[in-house]
């Protein structure tokens, strides 16, 4: 019995130790020619929740590279050298963010790093990064706190500050609105970051916040909250959530909870995919929210994107996807423009990019935080129809 | 006599074996990626022992330890960041993870007060329910960030830490295994009407050993904190606990050297299939299926794992081959 | 009054589909005294079966339910003798980690081949009907009536039926109900098979009802489902549905009152209140242990 639970720990830990071996080798191979050299293909890691509560954000994310970096590859690559990507599941964790950064960083010598997606994991890879001095953009982290960090973390998202403020003053000036409500994601930054900002906002223009209510993501009924809402009689609702709730939110408050009319919803850019409009349906309509692009006043970038992500994958890219394209070619755009894969170089080039972007034009600022306007979006017949445009 | 100098010879190989490793780190021959690795191993060595502590040596169900390993990390992080003593930054440390690990403690004997009434799966559950409850106080309490977390925190953990206070951990446990308060845990494991027929306060010893357990999960909490500079409620879900419990399962209830073992198996298997990308989890629940279907009292059992017990097997096997 | 009389209708139709996943799995407790983790995983795959079969198979609903439901008495069965059954006699903690196992492996597997995007389930026209100035869906009502007539077959398949006594003889002492030539193996697994089964009425039923269906949706439920089965007193099918109605109606409350960020806090904290006033649960009997 003792020996044969012996040979098993024994056969498990070698088994162990060959896997890792196996694994570390293909990392070993190009470390005689550092990816940073001359010679053989250029590497960038990401960190993205392939797994896990936010796994579907990390999918399409993922999805948007893996084609930047097909098409980057199909026009000859950068510098004459093909871009390789080391895609790194941190399974929508912190702890698994960090040993993925050191791992991108110390075993496959990635020049830069892509990702993530949550703030919170952004911000326990970011030190890291830092440190290595490893440049690393954020695609949809809009915590301020994740470039704050340091010189080397950049993002291609709004930060929480500005999405909350345009939709808070959208509220006061064009929508008149004097009570408002708010709902948020309690296990979501993203969703407490802009609930705050929209909070400080809209009192000091004047308006009351009547009813603050969270869920958690993964919660599919929302009537009692919106019960609640709804007996507070605000005149709008900000909803700082992403589709796949929002969806079900707007749906029961319109279909179980019968919300009057004149009562709008808010939110941003987290409400743009086409599966809000399954999961709502009609009621979806009449609502707004902030985003990058819209759909009729598209940039051909925008165009080109959409069009190329449909005939893809077969579906139309959410704003996950889009900021995630984007993130790939600043990167890509910085290495041009170094004409170099030196991560140092990158950073430095990164700082003054300037890039036409899906999602914008994307300059950065100061902070390293793209400054970029926004625009809002009416949802009229479950179709995105611009509204008009906030410069920041 | 003759034991405690085994034990301390023990102790010195495996402190010079730690100081080794940290020396190659130092010296750059292991990157920081293995040392992050190594790191994270040796805070689960901590937490697996301190739950082999309640589930396996006690016989108690507890389903919390993630809800501990909070406490803790967001004490000792309340410690380095909100206080910040001006002082060396190990000592700071050193008081915050002992803090952390003394307010876990104080929670894990509030908690174990008036649950360890209950018995097996209604343990469970209810340590289970703690666990949350003190997830959403973190999520509501503003001080500590709320539930976008706490961010900025020193790195002061390195390997060397982890690994020296994980070598402390089991070497309590193991002294508290063979001491008279342990054999009487024992005791309740194996019988607890029996046990209480000897004359043994079934409950003390249970409330004592869920707040041991709960201490060094919160200074194992306390090492996370340092160690990803971040602390985040998202990081100990319920899934947090029963990864922990995973290790304690796999490595046989009530047996230290399999925890140890199960910790450092599964921190390096999770490692070793990261080059799998989306079918990591896939890959990685077929691998624990299977071993708890091979094994299912664990890799040791109740055993431990010692010289003797690799003496004894060689000879054996010396035998056989006769 | 009609806030109170809507948020109480809200708290009983959230109650009802923990109750609904409840059932099965205090059932497959109740014989074998295992907490099969892997039920909320059953109830999801069971949606997203019923969601291939309405969309792509284009069968109507209840065909699609059928359907669902054959396909994970199969699936439960098949999991019953691959990963438990060789566990029968280990220490029973064991059997909990292979569940464990086997959750993170439906989840993860879910995840890989049909990716984590939320789908939209086609939902059946919706009807509201005004009652003292609160609303009631057909929705809420079906989901309500199915748990109730579920739990009644299911009390009456237990109690009343020769497969029933076997169950229950079963439960009660394996090695003396083998003996008496019930064959215990067939026994089980056909506790599965209705176990999973109604798990993937319930995953389908609460599909249609909200109109998605996800690979994460199973995990929250489950363990809300599995409080709610401790809550009523695990292995005894209407401390199920009781469990779960309180646990339904309690999160309303607390989210009608103003704490929704404390709401499943508030949850936990009376299901271990409740524990502490009768620790084997609300219909639970105290067993008076015997040396």
């Amino acid at each position: 019995m003792k020996r044969k639970s012996f040979i098993l720990i024994a056969m498990l830990l070698i088994a162990s130790l060959l896997v890792t071996a196996c694994g570390s080798k293909p990392a070993e191979a190009p470390a005689a020619a550092p990816a940073g050299g001359d010679e053989g293909p250029i590497k960038i890691g990401g960190i993205y929740p392939l797994t896990g509560a936010i796994a579907t954000f990390g999918q399409s994310s993922k999805k948007a590279i893996d084609m930047a970096f097909e098409e980057v590859n199909a026009n000859g690559g950068l510098l004459g050298r093909k871009v390789e990507l080391v895609m790194e599941d941190n399974k929508s964790a912190q702890a698994d963010s960090a040993t993925a950064a050191q791992k991108l960083i110390q075993q496959d010598k990635v020049v830069a790093i892509l990702g993530a997606v949550a703030s919170s994991n952004s911000l326990a890879a970011a030190p890291i990064a830092q440190e290595a001095k490893v440049p690393m953009v954020s695609s949809s982290s809009t915590n301020p706190a994740v470039t704050e960090v340091g010189d080397y973390i950049f993002r291609a998202a709004f930060i929480d500050p500005f999405q909350g403020q345009v939709m808070a003053n959208f509220a006061t000036n064009d929508l008149k609105a004097v009570k408002a409500a708010i709902m948020t994601d309690a296990n979501s930054d993203y969703s407490i970051g802009l609930a705050n900002v929209f909070k400080d906002v809209f009192t000091k223009n004047g308006g009351s916040i009547v009813s603050e209510v969270s869920f958690v993501s993964g919660d599919t009924d929302f009537n009692a909250i919106l019960t609640t809402v709804k007996n507070a009689q605000p005149d709008v609702v900000f909803v700082p959530s992403y589709y796949d709730t929002v969806g079900l939110i707007l749906n029961q408050a319109k279909n179980n909870v019968g919300f009057p009319e004149n009562v709008t919803f808010l939110g941003a850019d987290g409400w743009d995919s086409p599966t809000l409009f399954e999961l709502a349906g009609d009621a979806a309509n009449g609502h707004y929210f902030s985003n990058h692009y819209s759909p009729d006043v598209d940039s051909p970038e925008a165009k080109k994107f959409i069009e190329a992500f449909k005939a893809k994958y077969n579906e139309t890219p959410d704003a996950l996807a889009a900021l995630a394209y984007d993130t790939a070619y600043m990167v890509f755009e910085a290495i041009e423009a170094a004409g170099s894969a030196d991560s140092t170089a990158i950073r430095d080039s990164l700082v003054k990019i300037d890039l036409k972007g899906v999602t914008g034009a994307i300059k950065l600022n100061e902070k390293r935080d793209p400054v970029k306007s926004a625009v809002v979006i009416k949802i009229e017949d479950q179709q995105q129809k611009y509204f008009t445009t906030v410069n920041p | 006599m003759a034991m405690n100098k085994k034990k301390l010879l023990t102790v010195a190989a495996a402190m010079a074996f730690g100081v080794a490793i940290q020396s190659l780190i130092w010296l750059g021959v292991l990157n920081a990626y293995y040392a992050q690795v190594l790191t994270t191993m040796s805070m689960f060595i901590i937490l697996a022992t301190s739950l082999n502590l309640i589930n396996g040596i006690t016989g108690q169900f507890s389903l919390g330890h993630a809800g501990f390993a909070a406490v803790g990390g967001y004490f000792s992080a309340i410690i380095t960041t909100r206080i910040a003593p001006p002082l060396p930054g190990p000592i700071v440390f050193l008081v915050s993870l002992l803090v952390g690990g003394l307010v876990a403690a104080l929670a894990g004997f509030l908690i174990g007060l008036p649950t360890l009434r209950l018995r097996g799966d209604y343990l469970a559950i209810a340590t289970l329910g703690f666990g949350e409850i003190i997830r959403v106080l973190f999520v509501n309490w503003k001080f500590v960030g709320a539930a976008a977390g706490m961010w900025g925190i020193p790195g002061y953990t390195n390997f060397l830490w982890a690994y020296a206070i994980a070598v402390l951990t089991v070497l309590f446990i193991v002294n508290f295994m063979n001491s008279s308060h342990g054999r009487a845990c024992v005791s309740i494991r194996e019988d607890e009407i029996a046990a209480e027929t000897m004359g043994i306060n079934t409950t003390r010893y249970k409330v004592m050993a869920f707040t041991f357990g709960a201490f060094f999960a919160g200074v194992a909490g306390g090492i996370f904190a340092h160690l990803i500079r971040l602390l985040h409620p998202q990081s100990f879900t319920f899934m947090f606990s029963v990864e922990i419990l995973l290790m304690v399962v796999l490595g046989g209830l009530g047996s230290i050297t399999g925890s140890v073992a199960a910790a450092v198996l599964l921190t390096f298997l999770s490692e070793a299939l990261r080059q799998f990308a989306e079918l990591r989890m896939v890959i990685y629940s077929l691998m624990l299926i299977g071993i708890m279907l091979f094994r299912p009292q664990g890799l040791f059992g109740t055993k431990e794992l010692s010289v003797d017990m690799l003496a004894g097997m060689k000879s054996k096997f010396k035998f056989s081959k006769n | 009054m009609a806030e109170f009389l809507q948020q109480l209708i809200n708290g009983i139709s959230l109650g009802s589909v923990y109750a609904l996943i409840a059932l099965g799995y205090t059932m497959v407790y109740g014989i074998i005294r295992l907490i099969n983790f892997a039920h909320g995983e059953v109830y999801m795959l069971g949606a997203i079966f019923g969601y291939y079969a309405i969309t792509t198979l284009k069968l109507p609903f209840f065909a699609a339910l059928a359907l669902a439901m054959v396909l994970c008495a199969g699936l439960g069965v098949i999991m019953e003798r691959i990963a438990y059954k060789p566990l029968r006699n280990a220490p029973r903690v064991a059997a909990l980690m292979t569940a464990v196992g086997l959750s993170l492996f439906f989840q993860n597997f879910t995840i890989y081949s049909i990716g984590a995007s939320p789908k939209a389930f086609p939902k059946m026209q919706q009807i509201n009907w005004s009652f003292m100035g609160a609303t009631v869906s057909n929705g809420q009502v079906l989901i309500l009536f199915t748990a109730i007539a579920l739990m009644i077959i299911l009390h009456f398949i237990v109690q009343k039926t020769k497969m029933g006594k076997a169950m229950r003889a079963v439960s009660f002492d394996q090695d003396a109900a083998k003996l008496m030539g019930i064959n215990v193996d067939n026994t089980i697994s056909f506790t599965f098979a209705i176990g999973s089964a109604l798990a993937a009425a319930g995953g389908v039923l609460v599909g249609q009802y909200y109109g998605v269906v996800q690979p994460l949706m199973g995990t929250l439920p489950g363990l809300k489902a599995f409080v709610a089965a401790v809550l009523g007193g695990i292995g005894i099918i209407p401390g199920a549905m009781i469990g779960g109605l309180i646990l339904g109606v309690a999160e309303s409350t607390i989210s009608a009152i103003g704490y929704s960020t404390f709401r499943d806090a508030v949850a936990f904290a009376i299901l271990i209140g409740i524990l502490i006033l009768k620790p084997a649960g609300i219909l639970g009997k105290n067993v008076r242990e015997k040396v």
